[in-house]
């Protein structure tokens, strides 16, 4: 027997749809008998992960606080995927953006007008854009591959983040303990009362249809899918593969970087050695979870930040290990790109051609 | 806009689930529920594997009376409160966050948690439920310096440091006037691998201090890695954070540990009793929290010198930071006959005369 | 002697991104991009330390690492393979189920000194100044990292495979065309990455530190890779490739010790911004780039009928 794969007309829509449950079925499931295997109760596990984060307010709020940064930074990432430019350095981008909005509050300390966290915004933006120029500089300028040097530039900005808060811009009252000064109250987002939700979520969810009308219903949009599906067509169209070059890996560069600067003008408050958990990293995964379409990127975002908070819950009320968010979100990712291929593709277990005889052969030795 | 994002909120909310109102956790029972939030992985062997064995160990002693449960590897930042939050309203009593970089995450969740207390280890802010827990390790790392300087051939010390905090400084410091006060020849090779954890670097950085004749060396690190290079290179060093002679029998000269426990004990004891109180507790040699590892590997007479500088420390004979002191411009910072005050040595920021090195950042 | 420590310690940091690299080298020749390596090598790791210890045998260790790396990419390959899912997705999934897998499997090992994989000292040639005691006097995984390589180089551009496993790469069509099972080609090479990944995480827990730690491999698989494009698919210039990323590592550290002094954020960059700059100056040479870079590289290739 081999597997076989028949390319269908045209994407099923039917599996279109159908794909992600099948996805989210078979991690259930899989993740459901490694709880068993592990002496756990796989209910009781399964309810931990996925349900018991969304049965308390404050931990709902935590759920949008979490995903609001990998949201935004995935939705970036996927008009670079879109157009077949491999960004994997977001997390470089983030801390750029972090350290570039940080400049106000940090270097110039009493300066707390209403004009101080728009700027803060703003100059977010531009680090992580500029940062983001870099590997597309590098592609366009010398054809190195993008995904080891935004790679490689993700682990420089994290030194320059820690040189900078052990060193020039460590807290003048802080003991020498890095990190920076506290931001003041002018200088960070505003909160929604009794929680930590800031009101940089609000803009992380409101990207969402924003992209999705730019990548499904604008020219800009339809040339950076064009240039990836078939980049002769798109030169012929007059689409510039350098000028989309540049646009991508700095947009998706300023998205980061403006999740960057409000996660410290948010949560944090101040500058430090760390300031993500891997958001940059974990955006890559939400974008393919989302199959690069921006709701998709939403429920993804959303559904990755409930395996997080889930896996510690079952840390604290069953003392799961740790570990064991990151293979259900490992797993999660394999079922959806496997299930995807059923969009594209009809999947037949057929007899080998070759093999026919043989497997005769020793079907019938088995029967005598 | 506060109200607009509320409402918008509260209706993806309420269409998604159904909604549990939280209170406010303590225990109503008798036991005391703790909880331990740790930077690392329990496996490290050195910091937050300290941590956890002191958990253990305050569990075994405390029996029935107390419950604990622990999170590992919590990233400091916008995570770190999140965790300190679920535990805080997960009916914990009292929550002990493990590092340095969580200071201002349990200042936020203290704030928020009146009813639970909180301890935060190394840090140096505090409130009516937030006391925080330190240990003078400075203690240890100068009897190392002794043993160092007297065991040493090469007169070469090879320091493996993780990062230029005052901790380390304070440490590096410490060890100097230890092996100076023996041996004034002494001369150490510092290697900062900005790293608390990450065992293949430390071994090359070890590999790397031996090629250039260190034959001691010391570790600020959390790992056993360099240990084992030691023994494995036929030198000899010392551990950190908790005995690590199983992964060096031969190279172990001693180690620095980290004894939580009677401080877990004592604190989880008084919130049973309801004496619980802020502070800032500062533990040493003398009180049990700096502790040392058998003294192993080293001649009689070294091995006598070690007993008896930790005596003396005991008995507050011995000030590692005892004047005069020099910096490295040879300028007196501590004068002769006094000692460092603790806010000179809890915010270090420079080296020692005899240091031949430039001082980091 | 300063030097021949130094050269000792060079070899060490390099054996295991040499493993890694070449390993990954063949599976991209075949068409395949597997970004996953971070993923098999940890996972390497982790058993071939268990099996060492529950064991005794350092060997049994080095066998159980590269069988686990094969597993790992065989996951990899009938996705990529069999099901054309995309490839740089997969890899990274496959990194993230590795390292959570690794810890998982290696919770129990936690604090338990390993068994380590001693030198095979080959007499005459371990006597010779600097490079003996760092090329002849070593454990088994070095020796074996230079005959893989050599055979690699031997096979990809003097043998029938080599010729079909290039061809592969270039045009799976033109391949499958001339009677080629491509997919099978590409499950071999994606499985032989996953053999040399494995036995590269075999090296860190087996040789380097002789014990289990989380997430030790610590970035090493994802230098492996950008080695692979510094080499242009090479396989002579990934080992000159991971030798000079090993040194620009072990001779900060000498540096340092020497007392020179930049921040040491600096000195960590260092062989990142290495292989930046050694990527810039390779691919701005298009005619070699051009030569050796595998077409189909990243294209899943679905046989028409």
């Amino acid at each position: 027997m081999q597997l076989e794969l028949f390319k269908r007309d045209a994407p099923s829509g039917k599996m279109l749809v159908a794909a992600p449950f099948m996805a989210l079925g078979l991690t259930v499931l899989t993740s459901g008998v490694m709880f068993a295997v592990m002496g756990f109760n796989p209910v009781a596990a399964l309810y931990e992960y996925f349900i018991a984060p969304l049965t308390e307010l404050w931990s709902v709020y935590e759920l949008l606080l979490k995903a609001g940064p990998l949201i935004l930074i995935a939705l970036g990432l996927a008009v670079c995927y879109r157009a077949n430019i491999w960004n994997i350095g977001a997390e470089g981008q983030f801390t750029m953006g972090a350290i570039f909005g940080s400049i106000p509050p940090i270097l110039f300390p009493e300066w707390t007008s209403w004009t101080t966290l728009p700027t803060m915004l703003i100059l977010g933006m531009v680090g992580g854009a500029l940062y983001g120029g870099i590997p597309a500089f590098l592609k366009v300028k010398f054809r190195a591959n993008e995904i080891l040097t935004s790679l490689m530039l993700a682990y420089i900005a994290l030194l320059i983040l820690d040189y900078l808060v052990r060193g020039p811009w460590r807290d003048p009252g802080g003991f020498n303990f890095p990190e920076s000064r506290n931001f003041s109250d002018e200088q960070s987002l505003a909160t929604l009362e009794g929680s930590r939700l800031h009101f940089g979520i609000l803009i992380a969810f409101a990207a969402v249809p924003v992209m999705w009308f730019f990548m499904s219903r604008t020219l800009a949009g339809h040339a950076f899918k064009v240039v990836g599906e078939a980049p002769r067509a798109a030169r012929f169209a007059g689409f510039s593969s350098k000028t989309l070059t540049y646009a991508a890996l700095m947009f998706s560069g300023a998205l980061a970087g403006l999740a960057g600067i409000m996660e410290v003008a948010g949560p944090i408050g101040e500058l430090r050695p760390t300031i993500s958990p891997g958001y940059g990293f974990t955006a890559i995964i939400v974008a393919f979870l989302g199959r690069l379409n921006p709701w998709g990127i939403m429920f993804a975002g959303l559904l990755l930040a409930l395996s997080f908070l889930g896996g510690e819950a079952a840390q604290i009320t069953l003392g799961l290990s740790d570990k064991m968010a990151r293979v259900v979100q490992g797993m999660l990712l394999f079922f959806v790109l496997g299930c995807d291929t059923l969009v594209r593709y009809q999947i037949r277990l057929t007899p080998n051609p070759k093999a026919t005889p043989v497997a005769t052969a020793s079907e019938a030795t088995d029967a005598a | 806009m506060k109200r607009l994002t509320s409402s918008l909120l509260a209706l993806g909310a309420a269409a998604a689930l159904s909604m549990g109102v939280a209170t406010s956790a303590q225990a109503d029972d008798e036991t005391v529920k703790a909880a331990f939030l740790y930077v690392g992985p329990i496996s490290d062997h050195g910091w937050s594997y300290a941590h956890d064995q002191a958990r253990l160990a305050m569990e075994a002693e405390l029996g029935d009376m107390v419950e604990t449960t622990y999170l590992e590897s919590v990233p400091e930042g916008a995570d770190a409160v999140r965790a300190l939050e679920r535990l805080a309203r997960t009916d914990h009593d009292i929550i002990f966050a493990t590092s340095f970089g969580y200071m201002e995450s349990v200042q936020e969740v203290a704030e928020r948690f009146p009813n639970v207390v909180f301890e935060h280890a190394t840090g140096y802010l505090s409130s009516d439920n937030f006391a925080n827990y330190n240990g003078h390790f400075y203690e240890g790392r100068y009897i190392l310096g002794k043993i160092a300087g007297l065991e040493t051939e090469s007169n070469t010390i090879g320091y493996i440091a993780s990062y230029a905090i005052p901790e380390v400084v304070s440490g590096i410091n410490a060890f100097m006037l230890g092996a100076q006060s023996v041996n004034p020849d002494v001369e150490v090779k510092i290697i900062w691998v900005n790293t608390w954890y990450d065992p293949p670097r430390e071994a090359e950085a070890a590999n790397a201090l031996i090629d250039q004749g260190a034959d001691i060396l010391v570790q600020h690190t959390d790992s056993t890695a360099q240990l084992q290079a030691a023994q494995e290179r036929g030198v000899r060093g010392f551990g950190n954070d908790s005995d690590m002679s199983a992964f060096a029998p031969e190279a172990q000269l001693t180690a620095i540990v980290n004894n939580w426990t009677p401080y877990y004990v004592e604190r989880v004891q008084a919130v049973a009793d309801g004496t619980w109180e802020t502070g800032s507790a500062m533990g040493s040699m003398a009180n049990g929290m700096v502790q040392m590892a058998p003294f192993a590997n080293m001649s009689d007479e070294t091995r006598a010198v070690a007993e008896e500088t930790m005596a003396g420390i005991i008995a507050g004979d011995i000030h590692p930071f005892a004047g005069p002191i020099f910096n490295q411009d040879g300028e007196e910072v501590v004068a002769e006959g006094e000692q460092a005050p603790l806010d000179m040595i809890l915010g270090m920021n420079f080296y020692i005369q005899g240091i031949d090195d430039a001082y980091p950042n | 002697m300063l030097l021949e420590g130094i050269l000792v310690t060079i070899v060490g940091a390099a054996t295991p991104i040499v493993l890694a690299a070449i390993g990954e080298l063949v599976a991209e020749r075949s068409g395949v991009l597997n970004l996953g390596v971070e993923g098999m090598m940890i996972m390497g790791a982790v058993v071939a330390f268990g099996v060492a210890l529950t064991t005794g045998n350092p060997y049994l260790g080095v066998i159980a690492g590269g069988l686990a790396g094969i597993a790992m990419s065989l996951l990899f390959g009938f996705f990529t393979v069999y099901l054309a899912s995309n490839q740089v997705a997969t890899g990274l999934a496959l990194t993230l189920l590795g390292l959570g897998l690794a810890g998982l499997i290696g919770e129990s090992f936690v604090g338990t000194p390993g068994v380590r994989l001693e030198a095979i000292t080959i007499p005459a040639l371990s006597a010779i100044p600097f490079i003996g005691p760092a090329l002849f006097d070593r454990d088994i995984l070095v020796y074996l990292s230079f005959t893989i390589v050599a055979g690699v180089s031997y096979t990809m551009f003097k043998t029938r495979i080599g010729l079909i496993l290039r061809a592969t790469g270039e045009n799976a069509e033109a391949a499958h065309a001339l009677g080629r099972d491509v997919r099978l080609i590409r499950m071999g090479a994606v499985a032989f990455g996953g053999l040399c990944a494995g036995l590269g995480g075999a090296y860190l827990s087996l040789v380097l530190t002789a014990q289990w730690t989380e997430g030790m491999s610590a970035g090493r698989g994802w230098i492996a890779l950008a080695i692979v494009v510094f080499a242009t698919w090479l396989p002579w210039r990934a080992l000159a490739g991971a030798y000079l990323f090993g040194g620009v590592i072990i001779l900060q550290l000498h540096a340092q010790a020497f007392g020179i002094r930049v921040p040491p954020q600096a000195m960590t960059m260092l062989p990142y911004i290495a292989t930046i700059v050694a990527l810039v100056l390779l691919s701005r040479n298009q005619a070699v780039m051009r030569r050796n870079t595998p077409a189909a590289l990243g294209r899943a290739f679905v046989p028409d009928r």
